[in-house]
């Protein structure tokens, strides 16, 4: 392999894997500091329970959302140094102001509360969680903000070749960031929704278990936070399936706008049809030149209406586009040796359609069997029932995967589909079209292959021992339910002054 | 004074701020199996540090994100030039961060032992990468017309970049041990006193020889006086520990640390980082600064967060100012 993809893969699994941790924290972080209110305000010890169980299995996930972020903000120079120097003017920004206005916020609040249980006022410690949620949100906002502008480059005049910003406003109000947060934002809740639901529904059946073999009755307060947890992370996962259905009908049509092969590659369509069918599943490989072949179940005028909001106009084809792109910005790379292999060799405008088509196809296939499962819940559990059946613990627990799938192929699709490039022209412009470059020429040129591969195997390894770790501290918090973290009652003749949490 | 130039002192002032405020909590990760004797001894050493050392840590995520908007060509350049040092700190952080959160999670000798080692060991390495990054950066790195590094990744490796590393760690390791006398109570603070009390003076002494060397290599005339503020407060600051002022002597740690940065800062300027190869291909403020207006939009974003982020974390150093002791520390609680 060669420095480039040992570099796109690097940033593919480092990516990833800060996404699987980011979208739980964010959602749960907001719901958490919910909770709290509802405590804050009705002083109901259920509502306590909650935030402290649900808070501590966020914290466990934090943790590692905080370290692998710093690898992702570290890459960029290291990995993709000529990159950053192209989009060093627009692009450093907003990632400052994330540093700056969110992570600082984020951490210092987080340690507030964490450890000011007992130190701070109950009013100004429910602020802190708050505080440290929305910035949770507000980091967001800021990275998705510097994404879009690799797909949508906005707010720049060309010196020189080279992007130099004159509006950070158009940057911060890119019409592609405005659809992409909040799709993003439902993204977590769904991934949110669907934790407290497995778990929650797991607990309850457990909770029985243990009191029947017991001979006692089921805690009455207890089997009311589990059912109420279950309620919530339920009615959480049917509205961010609803917001994400929404919001991603803005953002297809965008795409259609600026990115025309990005939408020509989610479908696989190879040719341009009007109107429009959008197609369910294949069979077979969609990339090969008449995909139309392997395509079952097609559903007439819905891509149409996706891409326009019409029922009838025309959607381009990947074997359409390839000539406009190729009219627009060249049949071949620049003989720059820094190309490497790709100097002077024909540039091949279509991106893996494999992963676009399927990845689109699991993106909405993932939320949708999410917000099945969450309408499921809220009837089957209404007015404090449970059903018997033996199943549906484990179903619950099984699904809690199934929006971290969709968030997973969503990131995929959208950056896969933007290849060959890494700042995707738009032949539309309604940002600035000229601005773009290839991934080839992203990447750092000082670096060798042999540091690259170091980085990336050392990366992937301690990644995947800690994601063991992870599961395993939140199985083992999951089981330990509210007991495990409600502060025990102080004995006789312990010291008064000690610390209510301590590491 | 112009933008870039602005943007170079807020640079230098990031990385005083995150050497300060990490520096410290290095420091503790160092002295865990030193001062701590038992696991409620540890217990006390971490949570001293348990609700602030994220917070320490985004100072240098902001100092990487500031030197990417204001510097691009400089970021680029530093990060890929010094590619595996920086892998090993992104991996001894990761570690580190998790062992934190993660050590008391369950109540087991040998998970905390675990957790122990990787909290001393990248307490250690953490500190030498930054100093080896950091000299190397003021030392000079063999960069091209390009701003690529020429030759392995070995070429980072001098005497000075060395010396750099020793300089952090030592200074880490110093101003952890004043922090630990500031910060806990009885028997943990008469070792922390006793520890930074004997083993001073030699821990200063890397420092003292970054310094002498970034002066006499690169430095200017002006560059004595922040060099000399940095001697005196050093040797000060000891003599306040042997009286029994720990706060006073955290305060000239702080100050003997600025000297070091302003010495090591202002022999760099008006470069970002010097070539060894040709100084017509070093990268100066100059070449390397984004231009006027996102300079200026994050000197606005600069202004009004800076002192807001001084205040909270003032605030949170403030909430917990107590000194703690083992008879704090509540009883193991994990399933
Ligand atoms: C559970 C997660 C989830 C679910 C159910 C959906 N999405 Fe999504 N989608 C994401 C999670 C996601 C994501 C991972 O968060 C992405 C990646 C980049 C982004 O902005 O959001 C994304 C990107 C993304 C894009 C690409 C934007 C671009 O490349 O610029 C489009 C067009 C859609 N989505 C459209 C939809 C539609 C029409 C859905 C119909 C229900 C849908 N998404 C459900
Ligand atoms: C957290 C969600 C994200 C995920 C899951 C994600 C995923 C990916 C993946 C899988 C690739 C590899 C694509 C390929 O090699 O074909 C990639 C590439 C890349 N992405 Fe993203 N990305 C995310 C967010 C971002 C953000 C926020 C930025 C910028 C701020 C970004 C910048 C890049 C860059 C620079 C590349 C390298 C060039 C490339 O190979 O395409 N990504 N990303
Ligand atoms: C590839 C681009 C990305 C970079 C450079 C990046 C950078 C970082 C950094 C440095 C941290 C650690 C902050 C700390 O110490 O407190 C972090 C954590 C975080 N990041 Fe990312 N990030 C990226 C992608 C994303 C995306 C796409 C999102 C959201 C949509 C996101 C949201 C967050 C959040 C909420 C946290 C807090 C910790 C956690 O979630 O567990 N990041 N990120």
């Amino acid at each position: 392999m060669d420095l480039l993809d040992i570099a796109r893969w690097q940033f593919g699994i480092t990516t990833v894997y800060h996404f699987l941790m980011v979208p739980l924290t964010i959602g749960l972080a907001i719901l958490v500091a919910g909770m709290q209110t509802a405590w804050y305000r009705t002083g109901n010890r259920r509502y306590l329970k909650m935030t402290k169980f649900w808070g501590k299995l966020m914290l466990i996930n934090f943790a590692m959302g905080v370290v692998t972020g710093i690898v992702q903000e570290f890459q960029f120079g290291m990995a993709w140094s000529s990159y950053s120097r192209f989009v060093g003017d627009v692009f450093g920004a907003p990632l400052a102001m994330e540093g700056l206005l969110a992570f600082f916020v984020e951490s210092t609040f987080l340690g507030l509360w964490i450890f000011g249980w007992d130190r701070l006022s109950k009013g100004v410690h429910l602020a802190c969680a708050w505080a440290f949620s929305l910035a949770t949100v507000l980091s967001a906002y800021f990275i998705l903000a510097a994404n879009s502008w690799m797909q949508h480059p906005v707010g720049i005049r060309l010196v020189d070749g080279k992007p130099e910003l004159i509006s950070i406003w158009a940057v911060l109000t890119n019409s592609t960031v405005l659809a992409a947060f909040p799709h993003t934002i439902f993204g977590c809740f769904a991934v949110a929704g669907g934790f407290l639901i497995g778990i929650a529904a797991w607990q309850i059946v457990r909770q029985r278990k243990q009191a029947d073999s017991a001979g006692q009755p089921v805690d009455e307060e207890d089997r009311r936070a589990w059912h109420g947890s279950m309620r919530l992370g339920a009615w959480v996962a049917v509205i961010a399936f609803a917001g994400l259905a929404i919001t991603g009908d803005v953002q297809g049509k965008l795409m259609f706008d600026q990115q025309p092969m990005k939408m020509a590659s989610a479908e696989a369509l190879c040719h341009s049809e009007a109107p429009a069918s959008f197609s369910i599943f294949a069979v077979g490989d969609v990339s090969r030149p008449n995909c139309e072949d392997v395509k079952s179940l097609t559903v007439p005028y819905i891509l149409s209406y996706l891409a326009e909001g019409d029922f009838t106009s025309e959607v381009d084809g990947v074997n359409e586009l390839i000539p406009k792109y190729q009219a627009a910005y060249g049949t071949h790379y620049p003989d720059d040796p820094r190309l490497g292999a790709f100097a002077g060799q024909p540039i091949d405008y279509q991106p893996l359609l494999p992963v676009t088509y399927w990845g689109f196809r699991f993106m909405i296939g993932f939320g949708g069997l999410a917000a099945l499962g969450g309408v499921a819940v809220l009837w089957l559990t209404r007015k404090q029932r449970f059903p018997s059946g033996k199943g549906w613990a484990p179903l619950a627990l099984l699904g809690i995967g199934a929006p971290f799938g969709g968030n997973i192929a969503g990131w995929v699709f959208t950056e896969m589909g933007r290849q060959p490039f890494v700042v995707a022209p738009n032949p539309n412009p309604s940002g600035v079209d000229g601005v773009y470059m290839y991934t080839a020429s992203a990447v750092s040129s000082g670096v060798t292959p042999g540091e690259m591969l170091t980085s990336v195997i050392s990366l992937t390894a301690l990644y995947g021992v800690l994601l063991v770790v992870e599961i395993f501290l939140m199985i083992r918090y999951s089981r330990g339910g509210f007991d495990a973290v409600m502060p025990p009652e102080k004995h006789e003749g312990e010291s008064d002054d000690a610390l209510s949490f301590a590491y | 004074m112009d933008l870039p130039t602005f943007w170079f002192l807020v640079i230098a002032l990031l990385w005083l701020g995150y050497l300060f405020l990490e520096g410290f909590d290095f420091g503790v990760g160092m002295l865990l199996p030193i001062l701590g004797r038992d696991n409620t001894q540890r217990r006390v050493l971490i949570n001293t540090i348990g609700p602030v050392w994220d917070g320490n840590e985004v100072w240098l995520i902001v100092a990487g994100g500031a030197t990417f908007a204001a510097f691009p060509g400089w970021y680029a350049s530093l990060f890929s030039t010094a590619y595996l040092p920086l892998l090993v700190l992104l991996l001894v952080l990761i570690g580190r961060g998790v062992a934190f959160e993660y050590r008391g999670k369950v109540d087991g000798e040998r998970w905390r032992r675990a957790w122990d080692a990787v909290i001393v060991l990248a307490s250690w390495i953490a500190p030498a990468m930054v100093g080896l990054v950091l000299s190397a950066n003021v030392f000079g790195l063999p960069l091209d017309a390009n701003g690529d590094r020429v030759g392995g990744w070995w070429t980072i490796f001098s005497v000075p970049s060395v010396v750099g590393a020793l300089a952090v760690v030592t200074f880490s390791m110093l101003h952890g041990a004043v922090f630990l006398a500031l910060k806990t109570e009885g028997e943990m603070r008469a070792r922390a006193r006793r520890f930074a009390l004997r083993a001073g003076l030699p821990l200063l002494l890397p420092v003292v020889a970054l310094v002498l060397l970034a002066q006499l290599r690169e430095g200017s005339a002006w560059t004595w006086i922040p060099l000399v503020i940095a001697l005196v407060a050093g040797l000060l600051g000891l003599a306040r520990v042997a009286a029994d002022r720990e706060g006073q002597a955290f305060f000239l740690q702080g100050v003997a640390l600025t000297g070091v940065v302003v010495t090591l800062f202002g022999s760099l300027w008006p470069n970002v980082i010097p070539s060894t190869l040709d100084p017509a291909f070093s990268l100066s403020v100059e070449d390397t600064a984004a231009s006027d207006y996102p300079l200026m939009v994050m000197t606005w974003v600069a202004a009004f967060g800076t002192p807001a982020v001084l205040i909270y974390q003032g605030w949170t150093y403030w909430v917990f100012r107590k000194r703690i002791g083992t008879q704090h520390i509540p009883p193991v609680h994990a399933p």
